[in-house]
């Protein structure tokens, strides 16, 4: 039975994962100095998240917790990036799942490869697929949509490589080895 | 720190009284309306419609006033935004141009140009409405029945429910570990460099994050001993059967969703002209 | 013919990730209808055996099996968990990870929701069940409006919907204010009589449990099963001294006068015990021990709370024109009933929430504008959650955390860090993560964290809940050697004992204002008090009035001056 449908873990994952991410994007994203650009740690944890628990929980994590932090503190729904959230959460899940950071091994090869694969998901998310879905949706203008895009990418490719792969890192080291605890 | 957030507000009214699957039909059919057209006419029919749905409600504008201040601040900013980036985008559109005056360069103000901005305000004007109406009359546990009732599978209902179960908590252990952090001597205050501020940053979400992991855990081992998950349906203790109210609800929603797409695209084209 | 619901067999398990197996050989059988209750040291694997009955064990913590576990006869590990389910009822140990609906109808009916019962069905069945537990008129309320008490009521009613023959609770008293803890335990009971259900208790509140009926105790230690017998024959044995396990205050006041308890005095509850032969001898050494000198001398005024008023919401104050003073050298117990305001008042103090009106000084300096950091270099405070104080991986640098921060010297941090991990019993456990812990472990953790600082003041919210006798001891006795060099100590407790043991002085919090600032003791002999804060009097008075001596309090005190002089002798 839970074969072809999700496990009770994900489900909860995707629940709580969701909340995390809209209480981290409304309460710890840090300002950097630059206007409108701010540090957005809600990423990195999405970028843990998808590693983890794979692509439908990023995917999921990204949408819900998304549209729900629109909703609830800004009462309207910017629709075409809560997409490019999901979207990133599902791809990096797609890709990182098979680092299978659960057998607590964070070498650099694993690092190397999480952060290729967030570069390269959030590069495609932010550069293209930001400015196009806010052209189709909102019809604003083009060049103001790709500032946009390529300020928030460049950001958050930022922040996931630096904030992410420590969280990365230091999960890792919390899935204990088989027969490692003894009292000393 | 307090800050507010959008929550269900119980009043006595007919929109409270709608079931959920029907708020969140109409809700998504009045998006996908409002997202997809520029015609100004059915803009403003909608926008006419919302305001009064939202005095049937009895939502009170002073609940929602301090989303409401952030959104305006939002759209002037973004009105300006458009305004700096493309001041001649509502020329291209329209195809014409009449100037009121010349600021410097490029920068004119035409009619065309705050036609087309006046437009895209209009836009979020309908959507808003809808959107707060939506969450504030909708109980959190009948919006998860409803997701399910609409052929979401009940699982991810499940977890949107349960993202809502756990927002406040979250924030609130958020709290405790920001105070709990200050006081073995990290400091949040914004006056530091930034590469100090994302250290104190991490000091706090890697708790958060860390202790939200075990949550999981702890969430799903309480799940599963009371059986969630064992069979294909589950039902609901908080959904409302549907009424008359509903139906007719549901037909009016969806006739003005034809027709307002077809005013919208008879003629090939997004935008409503008024210069040609 | 009595039929065995629940049978252990050479039961072994180990988890994954430990080397040494965390339950050994447990031979156990526990019948129909039974009341069960499981003691045992912080740490002994009561919470890990339970796991194994309700299925988390193996289904969810991986680990190694060995022997046999049948439930209803069949054996677990070819089951799987919701057929389990069906059959165990949880309250699990963590309080807040178990409610999960958004409302307590909800809660109650999620077991039900699962099982595809219709909507008209479910509502009449929850409704019967609330009504069960006098929860009906708050179907609707969130969770967040409820109290500690309350939040018990909940969880129980959501196992007993599902009509489960085995109900099993893991530290139910934990956080209940003393009057709640009881009415906990007649409603268990009044359960178990209305429904003939099995019901296994896990608590290291022993005499609390007892207050009701249970019909044998398990007592386990170091992953062993060390006693199974009735309440009677234990109380009469050496086996709870020996585990080092809080025997009930009139037990262990009977076993220092001399007395010799009998299985056949019937010792489990005070009003059955038959006490008329030992009276004398009682009285004998309640007059041969000496009054304690009192060396309550007062000091300078260190912290001052002048008229201070706080709220969450808009509404009712939470803390509501409080007042007092806290002089040099002081150890006070701030008691009440759950949702008093009493974590809130420390949270006032440590800075974490800011005062609305009042002001509060220390030294006679204002400090009620300072942030929290700097209110931190002399406060310490121990938070009721160790989850919300922990945030590193490993144990060791958990407790360095603070150090590090305030720039100490290596070696220096090092031998603090060794000397306090040692008082708090977590020496041989230092480079382990902090997830591989038990509740009561991890709460050892965060209070280790904040004695590393040596404040001036210390404060702790619920130090002791989910602790054992010893390990009690040993921090309680380590809180009193600080505060006679000189620290002023602030205890949040439900524990009316520790109240009397520790504190001259106790502050009692009722709907966020002071109604008693007095001796422990005084406090424990005013009915109104004690009435309208939920506290309970110990039954050490019980004791002392059924052998008829006419101020019990000096029974109590000159009882606690005993227990310390022996208990010395453990270190
Ligand atoms: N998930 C786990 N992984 C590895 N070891 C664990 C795990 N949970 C518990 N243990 C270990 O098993 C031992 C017993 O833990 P358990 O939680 O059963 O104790 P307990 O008797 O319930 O203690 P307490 O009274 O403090 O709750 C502990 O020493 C702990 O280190
Ligand atoms: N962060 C918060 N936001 C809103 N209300 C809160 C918050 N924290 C506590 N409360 C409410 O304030 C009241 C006092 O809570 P507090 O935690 O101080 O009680 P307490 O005396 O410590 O109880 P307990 O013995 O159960 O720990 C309660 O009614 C509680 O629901
Ligand atoms: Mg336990
Ligand atoms: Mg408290």
């Amino acid at each position: 039975m839970e074969k072809n449908s999700l496990s009770i873990k994900t489900i909860v994952a995707i629940g709580i994962g969701a909340a995390v991410f809209v209480i981290l994007g409304r309460f710890a994203s840090i300002p950097t100095g630059i206007p409108n650009t701010t540090i957005e740690t809600s990423y990195a944890f999405l970028a843990l998240m998808a590693t983890i628990f794979g692509p439908i929980a990023g995917g999921l994590i990204g949408l819900i917790g998304h549209a729900l932090k629109d909703a609830v503190f800004y009462g309207a729904i910017w629709w075409s990036w809560v997409i490019v959230s999901a979207f990133v959460g599902l791809f990096i899940g797609l890709f990182a799942k098979r680092l299978n950071v659960e057998s607590g091994i964070a070498g650099s090869r694993q690092i190397v490869t999480f952060n290729i694969v967030q570069a390269a998901v959030q590069a495609v998310g932010w550069f293209l697929l930001a400015p196009i879905l806010d052209v189709a949706i909102y019809a604003e203008p083009a060049n103001k949509v790709y500032l946009q895009g390529i300020v928030a990418g460049l950001s958050n490719i930022v922040t996931v490589g630096v904030i992410g792969t420590i969280l990365y890192v230091y999960y890792a080291k919390t899935r204990s080895q088989s027969d490692s605890l003894a009292k000393e | 720190m307090a800050v507010e957030m959008l929550s269900y507000i119980e009043r006595e009214s007919p929109v409270h009284r709608l079931s959920g699957v029907t708020k969140l039909v109409i809700f998504m059919m009045w998006s996908t309306a409002a997202m997809l057209t520029y015609d100004t006419r059915v803009l403003l029919f909608l926008f006419a419609a919302s305001i009064a749905i939202f005095i049937v409600s009895k939502v009170k504008l002073r609940d929602i006033a301090f989303v409401l201040i952030f959104i305006l601040i939002f759209l002037l900013l973004n009105n300006i935004a458009i305004y700096i980036f493309s001041p001649q985008e509502g020329v291209n559109i329209y195809g014409t141009s009449h100037v009121l005056f010349d600021i410097a360069g490029r920068y004119n103000v035409t009619i065309e140009q705050l036609f087309y901005q006046f437009n895209i305000t209009l836009k979020y004007f309908v959507v808003i409405p809808a959107a707060l109406l939506f969450i504030v009359t909708t109980h959190p546990s009948e919006f998860a029945a409803s997701l399910n009732r609409m052929g979401v599978n009940y699982k991810i209902a499940y977890s949107v429910s349960l993202a809502l179960r756990y927002i406040p908590d979250i924030q609130r252990d958020f709290r405790m570990i920001a105070q709990s952090q200050q006081a073995r001597g990290i400091d949040l205050s914004r006056n530091e460099k930034l590469v100090k501020r994302v250290k104190n940053a991490a000091a706090i979400i890697m708790p958060l994050i860390f202790s939200s992991l075990e949550r999981i855990e702890t969430i799903s081992n309480a799940m599963e001993l009371r059986g969630f998950g064992k069979k294909k349906k589950r039902t609901w203790y908080s959904t409302k059967a549907f009424r008359h109210a509903d139906y007719l609800t549901l037909f009016i929603g969806l006739a003005i969703l034809v027709v307002s797409l077809y005013i919208t695209f008879h003629d090939g084209d997004r935008f409503y002209n008024p210069f040609c | 013919m009595k039929k065995p619901i629940i049978q252990f067999n050479q039961f072994t398990f180990k988890y994954r990730s430990q080397v040494e197996p965390t339950l050994k050989n447990i031979n156990l059988s526990v019948y129909e209808g039974e009341k069960i209750l499981i003691v045992g040291p912080s740490g002994s694997g009561k919470s890990t055996l339970a796991h194994c009955i309700n299925g988390l064990v193996p289904f969810s913590y991986k680990g190694e099996l060995e022997g046999s576990l049948r439930i209803k006869e069949q054996e677990t590990k070819e089951l799987d968990i919701f057929t389990v389910s069906k059959v165990v009822g949880t309250v699990l140990q963590d309080p807040d990870g178990q409610f999960i609906g958004l409302s307590v109808g909800e809660d109650i009916a999620f077991a039900l929701e699962n099982d595809g019962v219709l909507q008209p069905d479910m509502t009449k069945q929850v409704m019967d069940v609330s009504r069960l537990v006098d929860m009906e008129s708050k179907l609707d309320a969130s969770l967040h409006e409820l109290s500690g008490g309350q939040k018990q009521k909940v969880s129980l009613a959501g196992v007993m919907v599902d009509h489960v023959d085995i109900l099993l609770f893991d530290e139910p008293l934990a956080n209940l204010d003393p009057a709640t803890g009881k009415h906990a335990i007649s409603l268990i009971d009044q359960i178990k009589k209305e429904t003939n259900t099995t019901v296994l208790i896990i608590e290291h509140r022993l005499e609390d449990v007892l207050h009701g009926t249970v019909d044998r105790v398990i007592v386990m230690d170091e992953g062993q099963i060390v006693s199974d017998s009735t309440p009677d024959d234990l109380l009469a044995s050496p086996v709870l001294e020996s585990a080092h396990i809080r025997e009930p205050l009139y037990i262990k006041a009977m076993k220092y006068a001399g007395c010799k308890v009998t299985p056949a005095m019937q010792p489990a509850h005070l009003n059955t015990l038959q006490i008329d032969s030992w009276r004398k001898h009682l009285v004998q050494w309640f007059e041969a021990v000496k009054q304690p000198e009192d060396d309550t001398k007062k000091d300078a005024v260190v912290l001052e709370l002048d008229q201070i008023s706080f709220r969450y919401e808009k509404g009712k104050n939470t803390i509501d024109q409080l007042s007092f003073l806290v002089s040099k050298g002081e150890m006070i117990s701030i008691v009440g009933k759950n949702g008093a305001g009493k974590s809130t008042l420390s949270k006032l103090i440590c800075g974490f929430e800011k005062v609305h009106c009042g002001t509060i000084r220390l030294h006679g300096k204002d400090i009620t504008g300072d942030s929290i950091r700097q209110r931190a270099e002399r406060i310490g405070m121990v938070m009721q959650n160790p989850n919300h104080m922990i945030s590193k991986h490993m144990i060791y640098d958990e407790v360095a955390l603070g150090l590090v921060k305030r720039g100490f010297k290596q070696e220096e941090i090092k031998s603090r860090v060794d000397t306090t991990l040692r008082i708090c019993g977590l020496y041989p456990y230092r480079n382990w993560p902090i997830s591989a812990l038990s509740f009561g472990q991890k709460k050892r953790v965060t209070i280790a964290s904040v004695l590393a600082l040596n404040p001036d003041i210390l404060i702790l919210d619920e130090p002791t809940a989910g602790q054992d006798l010893r390990h009690y001891t040993e921090i309680m006795d380590f809180l009193l050697e600080l505060n006679r060099q000189g620290v002023t100590i602030l205890l949040i407790t439900h524990d009316m004992h520790l109240m009397l043991e520790y504190t001259p002085r106790a502050i009692v919090i009722a709907d966020g204002k002071i109604i008693a600032d007095k001796s422990a003791v005084e406090v424990l002999t005013d009915q109104t008090v004690i009435q309208s804060a939920n506290l309970k009097e110990t039954s050490l008075f019980g004791l002392a009035k059924r052998i008829g001596i006419e101020q019990p309090a000096q029974f109590v005190t000159r009882f606690i001056t005993h227990d310390r002089e022996v208990r010395k002798t453990w270190q």
